[in-house]
């Protein structure tokens, strides 16, 4: 099975006054693993529906690996979902429920045996195939969804939130088994969360979107290290990054201000902060936070708070006076009314 | 101590309940199964033991058969249709459209009117000559019918109002089990590529099945509870065409006053619903699934 691309072109969706989505284009290349990420209530899962086809858009248009499929009903969209909510038939058995989609479509019984015990076997489900789905552990609950999904070996796989429901250790346990299953049977995989860390870690390519609109696209690391705009920035890392106003960094501000000409913000990363004696930054503690393997040292840079990330033993007191010194390159440039990212004339050092 | 002081307290909190049930509902059953064993007293002559002397006689009563037979094409007819329309409607008005609360209440009101109106307002329809029925027939050049007064149509003119009026009642059911069972089923199963017809038979059926369930029992009960509508619209006849075995006992036990048959039918009655309420259960048990 090879993956086929999806494209989203114009795509709106309005509800009477409400408008969930607004002009959406995204590309996502076949066999790739996109995460749409984004808050609650920012049109991630209207927008999975309308490429599924159980919801209609009132603008745009869908197309599945080149084809045109907007007015396609869902059933002939030749794709496959997996909800939140895992939508398992609790009448029929686990074995029942994953070949579920074989037998609508008529595929030999002879056939629907081999590809079930192939099926079941990679995701651990071999003993459990006699089973209803209300006799199972949410883990496994979710592992039936995932197997209704891979067994009919379409090109796209649509998910929604499919490990909210999860503990954290299961959950970091099934990203690492979904990844290494959409790599290994190839389909394009177009995932919807919330959650950063599952984005950032499992996808390919990021999604962003912030009410309605896509906010960037980028693979994870650019996504991390280049936000586009101060949401993006304030979405990704734990903790995000830290916007602060031009007079917090005082002299420093003001050169990259004139330098640009323009007002800015400016994006700090609390790990990219350390301590350093000839550094630009002046800290005063105020708090801190003990996280086990490191801590966030909380304080004010010029008046503004601020975080910054170190090694768990090395916590300092509040009241104390840190010196911080911070790589020119993660000084990130935002416009202070646009919230996009600048970039300063090249040759230009922050730090004089 | 304490425990023995906690057993009083609870029989004596459900002995109000209790004794409501066993007055009006296991000591009248009872009592009419002894009754069953005796004769009806008549004027001067005392009831006196006869064993199984009234069953002996039932079984040779051709009314009681034909009322019995009456009541299973009754039972027959009725149950399967007025489930199916109760579905059918239960599905229509559980999609959204316009008018949606309007068709619902529309759907119900038959359930909601008493029998007796119902049945007068019928009684109107199947009027010969200038009923509804006749008028629109007349349109098309037909004669004037008797439907209620022939042997041949009586039961099939009341089955046709017990449809009317059972189809409803059962639509609510369906209706809330409709609304409980959550609508990314059958996403899944379109996205799976079933159709609207698979997606009922194969998801939505046999989430009903409970429901079904409760519903046939109920339709069964009520097939031969029912007996208000015949009081209006035949009165049992003609030659007790469509006389059912509620409604026989009423005349044997009260226009007849020969309580002791009345008796013996009620306690057939008792045991006829006992065995087609267990059997469903058996028959229904493997199917269903229970959340
Ligand atoms: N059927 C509907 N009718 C009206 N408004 C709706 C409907 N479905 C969604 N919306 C609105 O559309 C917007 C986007 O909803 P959507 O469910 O796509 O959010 P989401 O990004 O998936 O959020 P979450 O992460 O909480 O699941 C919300 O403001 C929501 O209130
Ligand atoms: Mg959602």
């Amino acid at each position: 099975m090879s993956g086929g691309a999806i494209s989203l072109q114009g795509i709106s969706k309005s509800w009477g006054e409400t408008q969930a989505l607004d002009g959406i284009d995204i590309e996502v290349p076949a066999g790739s693993f996109t995460a749409l990420l984004g808050p609650s209530g920012c049109g991630k899962s209207t927008l999975l529906r309308i490429v599924s086809g159980l919801e209609e858009a009132s603008g745009g248009q869908v197309m599945i690996a080149g084809q045109d499929v907007t007015q396609r009903p869902a059933d002939k969209r030749n794709l496959s979902m997996v909800f939140q909510s895992y939508a398992l038939f609790p009448h029929l058995s686990v074995a029942e429920n994953i070949t579920f989609g074989l037998r609508t479509r008529r595929v030999p019984k002879a056939e629907r045996a081999e590809r079930l015990t192939k099926v079941a076997a990679l995701l651990g489900l071999s003993d459990y195939l006699s089973r209803k789905p209300g006799q199972l552990s949410g883990g496994q609950q979710q592992r039936v969804a995932l197997g209704r999904a891979v067994i009919s070996e379409r090109p796209v796989c649509l998910m929604d939130e499919p490990l909210s429901n999860l503990d954290a250790k299961l959950r970091h346990a099934m990203r690492v088994e979904l990844r290494a299953l959409q790599q290994s049977l190839g389909f394009t995989m177009l995932y919807v969360t919330h959650d950063q860390v599952e984005a950032i870690t499992m996808a390919d390519q990021v999604v962003l979107m912030n009410a309605g609109r896509v906010e960037q696209v980028a693979d994870p690391k650019t996504l991390y290290e280049r936000p586009e705009t101060t949401f993006a920035a304030r979405f990704i890392g734990t903790p995000p990054m830290q916007i602060l106003p031009a007079t917090a960094l005082g002299e420093i501000g003001a050169r990259a201000e004139a330098a640009t000409g323009r007002a800015l913000q400016f994006g700090i990363r609390p790990e990219a902060l350390f301590e350093n004696r000839e550094g630009p930054f002046e800290m005063v503690v105020t708090g801190g936070e003990y996280l086990g393997a490191d801590a966030l040292v909380s304080g004010r840079i010029g008046g503004s708070e601020a975080l910054m990330r170190v090694p768990g033993r090395a916590l300092p007191g509040p009241g104390a006076g840190l010196r911080l010194g911070l790589a020119p390159g993660d000084l990130h440039f935002f416009d202070a009314r646009t919230g996009r990212r600048v970039t300063p004339p090249s040759g230009f050092a922050p730090f004089p | 101590m304490k425990i023995k002081r906690d057993w009083i307290w609870g029989w004596t909190l459900i002995a109000p309940a209790l004794a409501l049930i066993f007055l009006f509902t296991h000591i009248p059953a009872l009592m009419t199964l002894w009754g069953s064993l005796f004769s009806t007293p008549r004027g001067r002559k005392p009831s006196h033991f006869v064993g199984l002397a009234n069953y002996e006689r039932l079984i040779q009563d051709p009314t009681f058969w034909k009322v019995l037979g009456n009541n299973a094409i009754y039972a027959l007819g009725t149950i399967p249709v007025s489930m199916a329309l109760a579905l059918a409607m239960a599905l229509l008005v559980n999609r959204p459209f316009k008018g949606r609360a309007l068709a619902r209440m529309a759907y119900f009101t038959p359930t909601v009117l008493p029998l007796i109106a119902v049945a007068n307002i019928w009684l109107f329809f199947y009027t010969p000559g200038f009923g509804l029925i006749d008028q629109v027939l007349g349109l098309f050049g037909a004669g004037q019918s008797n439907f209620l007064g022939n042997a041949g149509t009586a039961l099939p003119a009341i089955m046709v109002v017990a449809i009317w009026k059972e189809a409803g009642f059962f639509m609510i059911f369906y209706l809330a089990a409709l609304q409980a069972i959550p609508p990314q089923l059958a996403e899944a199963a379109k996205i799976e590529g079933a159709g609207a017809w698979t997606i009922f038979r194969r998801i939505t059926l046999p989430l009903l099945m409970p429901t079904t369930l409760f519903v046939s029992i109920n339709a069964v009960i009520n097939a031969f509870r029912l007996v208000d509508h015949i009081f209006i619209l035949t009165g049992g006849g003609p030659d007790n065409a469509s006389s059912l075995l509620l409604y026989y006992i009423y005349e044997t036990s009260f226009r007849f006053w020969d309580t002791a048959y009345g008796a013996t039918l009620s306690v057939v009655l008792l045991a006829l619903m006992c065995l087609l309420a267990i059997g469903q259960f058996f028959l229904f048990d493997r199917k269903v699934h229970y959340k």
